[in-house]
Order: structure tokens, then C-alpha cells, then sequence
């Protein structure tokens, strides 16, 4: 889960990282009245959780409240990148001297963390990568000793930060090291991270993403979920604890294990190049289990999509035999009721010829059992562009 | 033959005492797979399934020479389970728990590489199973017999769905290596593991979105795998920025693509196949060939 700006800085405050003081406004009015707490100008900043928003105008300083109240007025309801802004972040103005960059992130590839830091802040940092490699300085951490003062020193001085920054930056990357670890995060970054004009070194952007695994150590991360960005099938799915991902197309798909439904969503994609373009109407892993009431809850999410005109449900049997499947899918008909949709079903594997026939002798109309998955998929799409 | 796990293996199982735990050593004392121990602190003595359970996995290898540990723990104590199973310096730990923090597996393989006796698979995977030979996870016994095709892949079903497939060719060794951000054997590790059985003749390899790590395998293949390879890659429609079921099944931005990995084996002289299906094709024509 990627956080706002104004969330990354709550974490940062409670770490320890200086952070410049500022509120989150969702109304002119509440930028105003920061605005005034603060006093002398301030920052109002869009929050969403996407790169380049100084670009597209979502960052504007103010002299005072009332243009505080001017400049959210403009900046509340802006589209950026397709993200709506919904908040601002009010904070008071920096007296900036420099900019540099810092974060912490896995390394999937090396399977450690990575610390990578720099003289140059405040521009896209794949664009310093790419431009400029040798000033963006990588250094892995052992996750066993993870980064004291001497660590975050080694970080500081690799990315060439000049002396007056030197301590600032070290005691600053010592307590981001403690936000990544304590919050379970796979990305803590600052930039710009920067040198003010007395001297001190503040995290003036954030952006932080959390594991979602680690949540159960982590109740608090419940209050920082975007809800109004959440799809409602999908809130749907998870409380019903189904691993469910809404996409943009017309065929429904349903299968067990996250690789066979990813290889589900390619092979329908394919089928409907053939009939004007019919694509997965969304992502959905039952799980090994495919019971009854699990397929009940997964169809009745998928139906409750308007834009579904078919369903595919593609079970490889392993662990669940496919005739327990078959019956799991004519009780879950039954349960959820009134279907009218049509289900092209592909059962393969353990017990695979049973499941068949058990489809085969109920009978459903709305039931069309394929042998195999190139040719289900292709009858799904078919069917999706019949029905539009 | 086979890789890792042959019929010397001896399977202690951690959380057998739980619902997961104790369904599946039912399940792979049902294939014939020797689990001869299972673990939990506060039931020893206890049996499940008739196993005896120990305090720890040093006592169990002590007791009963086991040899392969098994992980059904949860995620909250899943660190722990690796921790001990490393400390035991047991040679291979198979890690099932789906949900494990990233920051926990990285500590735990971590840990495992500085002492360098175990090896890790997984976590969130299905396991290993040298077919007719011993079983070690979830993966359906029943599936295929023995034979000389090894495979490697990212997802449980998608490796039984390629096992059904060529069953009529037979395996020697299936491993799921996992679909977290990080695991403790990757596809790299097993290429070269099938590349020096004598009892594999020909390799599939299973893929998806996030990471590098196909890419990776196909530098790989290219500089020491002899042996045939075919690859299949899953998620070539998934949609940017959105986790597909497994945590580490992510594109991100223009990296972890299908279309790169595709390209990247196929330029490693890989054949790579559009569908699984077509993928079994590719592979039962190599194995008439051999």
C-alpha cells in the first residue's frame, strides 16, 4: 500500500525524521485556517500518490491564509494523472539551501535492502540513474545488522553530501532506517531531502509504501487506506477474504491459484482479439480450497460487476478433487440464484472426468463445460460479444 | 534421480499439530513420502497422524535423522520456524506459509546464507516432489509418475497444470519456488541443480510478472544450461501497479513485464510458449525428440 504525502510525514514525525510542521486540508476553508496557525507563507501541496504533481501546478505557495485559501481552491478537486485531488497538505515554507535524495528499499534481486542516496534531489531520480549514475550512491544493508549512526554516516558519504550536511543527514537516515523497519515498509523515500539555509537537514517530500502481509502487526495501517479510491468489488472481496483485482473487460474470470488466473486473463485477452477485442473483466483467486460457498461468494461478486456478459471458471484439481468443484459449482448456482449469465466451465485434473459428467447431468443452461482452457476461453469471449 | 529430494529424505513437518499441518502429512504419508517427525513446542509426545512430534527441530533430527524440514506455521511465526530450522542446520527447509512479511523472509534468508547449511524454498509456495520418490509441501502426489522432465516455477497451479500435462512423459523433480518478492531458491538455483542431475533431461520453467528474476534465469541458461529449456510466463495482460494474487506478481512502472521476461528467454534460445498448453506441446516435442 502506497501513503500520501501527509501520512509518509506522520511516520517520519513519529520516528524522529524532521518533517517541516504542517495539516492536511479537504477544504479551502481548513487551508485557511492552517494557514493562519502556521503564519508567514506556506505550501499547499496535492496529495496523491503519484510523481510529477509540481509539474502539473499541484504545488503552490502562499503568502498568507487568504492565498492559501486561493491556491487550495485551485489545487482541490485538480486531476492529476488521472488521480483526482482530494486533500492538501498545508505546511509552512522552507528556507531551502540544497537538495539531495535519500531512500530505502528492497532488492528483490540481491534479496536484501538497499539504501540509495544523492547530491542531486528534487528531479526524478530514475532520471539521475539514468543520466548521471555516478552520482546516485547504492549501498546495501545487511538485514541482520540493518543501519546504525556508522552505516548511515557510509550513506551519507557515498552519495558525496557536502560536510555542512554530513551530520544532519546521518542522524536523518538513522531514524528512516528505524521508520522501514518499524512500519514494514518496502520503500521509504525522501526527495527532495534538503539542507536548509541555518543549516539543518529536513525530509520535505515522502513516500512511503507498506507490506500488506506485515499488516497484522500493524492495526493502526486500517486508518490509512484510501477508502474513496478503493473499488467497491473489491472491498466487497477482501472482507469475504478473496483475493479479487477489477480490470476493464467483459469476461469474468474465476479460477484457484494466482499463476493459473494470471495465465486465465492472457489466454481470454488472446481468444478475444477474434471477437472485437472481449477482455477479463477482473482478476480472482478462490484459492485451493474451491468449496461451495467460496465459489457462491466469487460468483456472486463477479456477477455483481454490470459490465461481466460471461463468466469463465477455469479449476485445475489438485488438492480438491474436480468432482467436489462440479457440485461446488451447482450449489453455488443455487445459493446465489437466478443466474443468468452464461458460465463456461473448464475443469481439468484430479477426478477431472467425474466433474464433467456431474455438470454434464445437471443440466443448466446457463452452465457450458469446455474440456480445455484455450477452447473455454474462447467460448467465454464468444459468448461476452453475443451478449454486448 | 532427482534434485533435493529423493528417497533418502526424511520429513520433519513444523505446525503439524495445526489444520494445515496435519492434513497434509496425512496427505504426503499418503504418496510415500517418509515424514518421520513433526515439531511443536508444546505437544511433545503428542503423535498426529502417528508421527511423533518433538520440542524442536534439533530434537526431531536427533530422534529420527529427519532431514527436510516442512513449514504449515503462520505468517506471525514463520520467522521463528525458519530461524530454528537453520539453527538445527537442517539441509533443506521448505517454507508453505502464504502472507510472511518481506521484511521477516529477508531476515530469515538472511540468516540462512550467513550460515550457509540450509537451503530455503519458498516462502507462499507448493512445495518440492520428486514424483513416485518423496513429496515435501502440497503439491498433488498423483499428478504424474517419475520421469526425466525437471521443473521450476513461481505458481502452485500452474505447476500442477504443466505436471497433468506431461504426465505422459513423467518428472523427476517439481519445484514451486514461490511468488513472494523474496524466496530462498530461485529459478537460477534449480536450473543448475537440473542442469547437473543425470536424471533430468529437460527443463520447464514457469514465470510471472515482478522482478527480475526471469531475466535473470535467462543470462543464466544462456551461459550454463545445456539442457533443453522451455519457459512459460503468466501475466502478460495484468494491469500496472496491481498485485496479482501473489505479493510479489507486481508490474511496476515499465519493469517486471511478461514481455521483457518473454523476450529475454527467448533471446537465451529458450522456447517460450503463449499458452500452458502450447508450452506442454513444446516440451513433449523435445522429449520425443530426445
Amino acid at each position: 500500500m502506497d501513503l500520501f504525502e501527509y501520512q509518509a510525514k506522520k511516520l517520519f514525525a513519529e520516528h524522529g525524521v524532521p518533517v517541516p510542521t504542517g495539516k492536511v486540508a479537504t477544504t479551502p476553508q481548513q487551508a485557511r485556517e492552517i494557514a493562519t496557525e502556521l503564519g508567514g507563507k506556506v505550501v499547499v501541496k496535492a496529495q496523491v500518490k503519484t510523481g510529477g504533481r509540481g509539474k502539473a501546478g499541484g504545488v503552490k505557495v502562499a503568502d498568507g491564509p487568504e492565498d492559501a485559501y486561493e491556491k487550495a481552491s485551485a489545487i482541490l478537486g485538480m486531476d492529476i494523472k488521472g488521480h483526482t485531488v482530494h486533500s492538501v497538505l498545508v505546511e509552512e515554507a522552507s528556507d531551502i539551501a540544497e537538495e539531495y535524495y535519500a531512500s530505502f528499499l528492497l532488492d528483490r534481486a540481491n534479496r536484501t535492502f538497499l539504501a540509495m542516496a544523492s547530491r542531486e534531489g528534487g528531479m526524478e531520480i530514475e532520471e539521475v540513474a539514468a543520466t548521471n549514475p555516478a552520482a546516485l550512491a547504492r549501498i546495501h544493508i545487511d538485514p541482520l545488522t540493518g543501519v546504525d549512526a556508522a552505516k548511515a554516516r557510509e550513506i551519507a558519504v557515498a552519495a558525496k553530501l557536502p560536510d555542512a550536511a554530513l551530520d544532519g543527514a546521518s542522524t536523518l537516515l538513522a531514524k528512516l532506517w528505524k521508520v522501514f523497519v518499524k512500519s514494514d515498509a518496502t520503500l521509504v523515500e525522501v526527495n527532495p531531502l534538503i539542507l536548509t539555509g541555518d543549516g539543518r537537514v529536513v525530509a520535505l517530500d515522502g513516500k512511503v509504501t507498506l507490506d500488506e502481509n506485515a499488516d497484522f502487526r500493524h492495526p493502526e495501517n486500517a486508518d490509512l487506506v484510501d477508502v474513496a479510491a478503493v473499488d467497491p468489488l473489491e472491498q466487497k472481496a477482501k472482507e469475504k477474504g478473496l483475493n479479487y483485482v477489477k480490470l476493464e473487460g467483459q469476461v469474468g474470470i474465476i479460477g484457484n491459484g494466482a499463476g493459473l488466473v494470471m495465465s486465465t486473463l492472457d489466454v481470454v485477452t488472446y481468444a478475444g482479439e477474434e471477437f472485437g477485442g472481449q477482455k477479463p473483466a477482473n482478476f480472482l483467486d478462490i484459492g485451493g480450497g474451491a468449496s461451495a460457498e467460496v465459489m457462491a461468494n466469487g460468483l456472486s461478486i463477479i456477477l455483481g460487476d454490470p459490465s461481466v456478459k460471461s463468466v469463465f471458471v477455469n479449476i485445475f484439481g489438485g488438492i480438491t478433487a474436480c468432482d467436489a468443484v462440479a457440485n461446488g459449482i451447482i450449489q453455488a448456482l443455487d445459493i446465489v440464484g437466478n443466474v443468468t449469465t452464461p458460465l463456461v466451465v473448464r475443469l481439468d485434473g484430479n477426478n477431472a472426468e467425474e466433474g464433467r459428467r456431474i455438470l454434464k447431468e445437471a443440466n443448466l443452461s446457463v452452465v457450458k463445460p469446455v474440456d480445455t482452457m484455450d477452447g473455454a476461453a474462447k467460448l467465454a469471449a464468444e459468448l461476452a460479444a453475443a451478449a454486448a | 534421480m532427482a534434485i533435493w529430494l529423493d528417497e533418502n529424505s526424511r520429513i520433519v513437518v513444523q505446525g503439524i499439530t495445526g489444520g494445515e499441518g496435519s492434513k497434509h502429512t496425512r496427505r504426503m504419508l499418503a504418496s510415500g513420502a517418509k515424514v518421520v517427525a513433526g515439531v511443536n513446542a508444546r505437544k511433545v509426545g503428542q503423535q498426529v497422524e502417528g508421527v511423533p512430534v518433538f520440542g524442536s527441530v534439533a530434537d526431531a533430527m536427533a530422534e529420527t535423522g529427519a532431514n527436510v524440514s516442512v513449514i504449515f506455521v503462520p505468517p506471525k511465526f514463520t520467522k521463528d520456524a525458519a530461524i530454528e530450522a537453520v539453527d538445527a542446520a537442517i539441509p533443506l527447509a521448505v517454507v508453505i506459509t502464504e502472507g510472511v512479511p518481506v521484511h521477516d523472509t529477508t531476515e530469515f534468508f538472511a540468516y540462512s546464507k550467513s550460515k550457509g547449511t540450509t537451503r530455503i524454498i519458498g516462502p507462499n509456495c507448493p512445495g518440492i516432489a520428486s514424483p513416485g520418490v518423496s513429496n515435501a509441501g502440497i503439491i498433488p502426489a498423483d499428478i504424474t509418475p517419475g520421469g526425466r522432465i525437471g521443473l521450476v516455477s513461481k505458481s502452485g497451479t500452474l505447476t500442477y497444470q504443466m505436471m497433468y500435462e506431461l504426465r505422459e512423459f513423467g518428472f523427476s523433480t517439481c519445484v514451486g519456488i514461490g511468488g513472494d518478492p523474496v524466496i530462498g531458491t530461485t529459478h537460477i538455483d534449480a536450473l543448475d541443480a537440473f542442469q547437473a542431475d543425470p536424471g533430468t533431461d529437460a527443463i520447464v520453467m514457469i514465470g510471472e510478472i515482478g522482478g527480475d528474476a526471469e531475466e535473470r534465469a535467462a543470462a543464466h541458461i544462456e551461459a550454463h544450461v545445456t539442457k533443453p529449456v522451455v519457459g512459460y510466463v503468466a501475466g502478460f495482460t495484468a494491469p500496472e501497479g496491481k498485485t496479482m494474487g501473489h505479493a510479489g506478481a507486481i508490474v511496476s512502472g515499465s519493469s517486471g513485464t511478461a514481455q521483457a521476461k518473454k523476450e529475454a528467454l527467448e533471446k537465451a534460445g529458450v522456447r517460450v510458449g503463449k499458452t500452458p498448453s502450447e508450452t506442454a506441446r513444446l516440451m513433449a516435442d523435445i522429449m520425443r525428440s530426445l
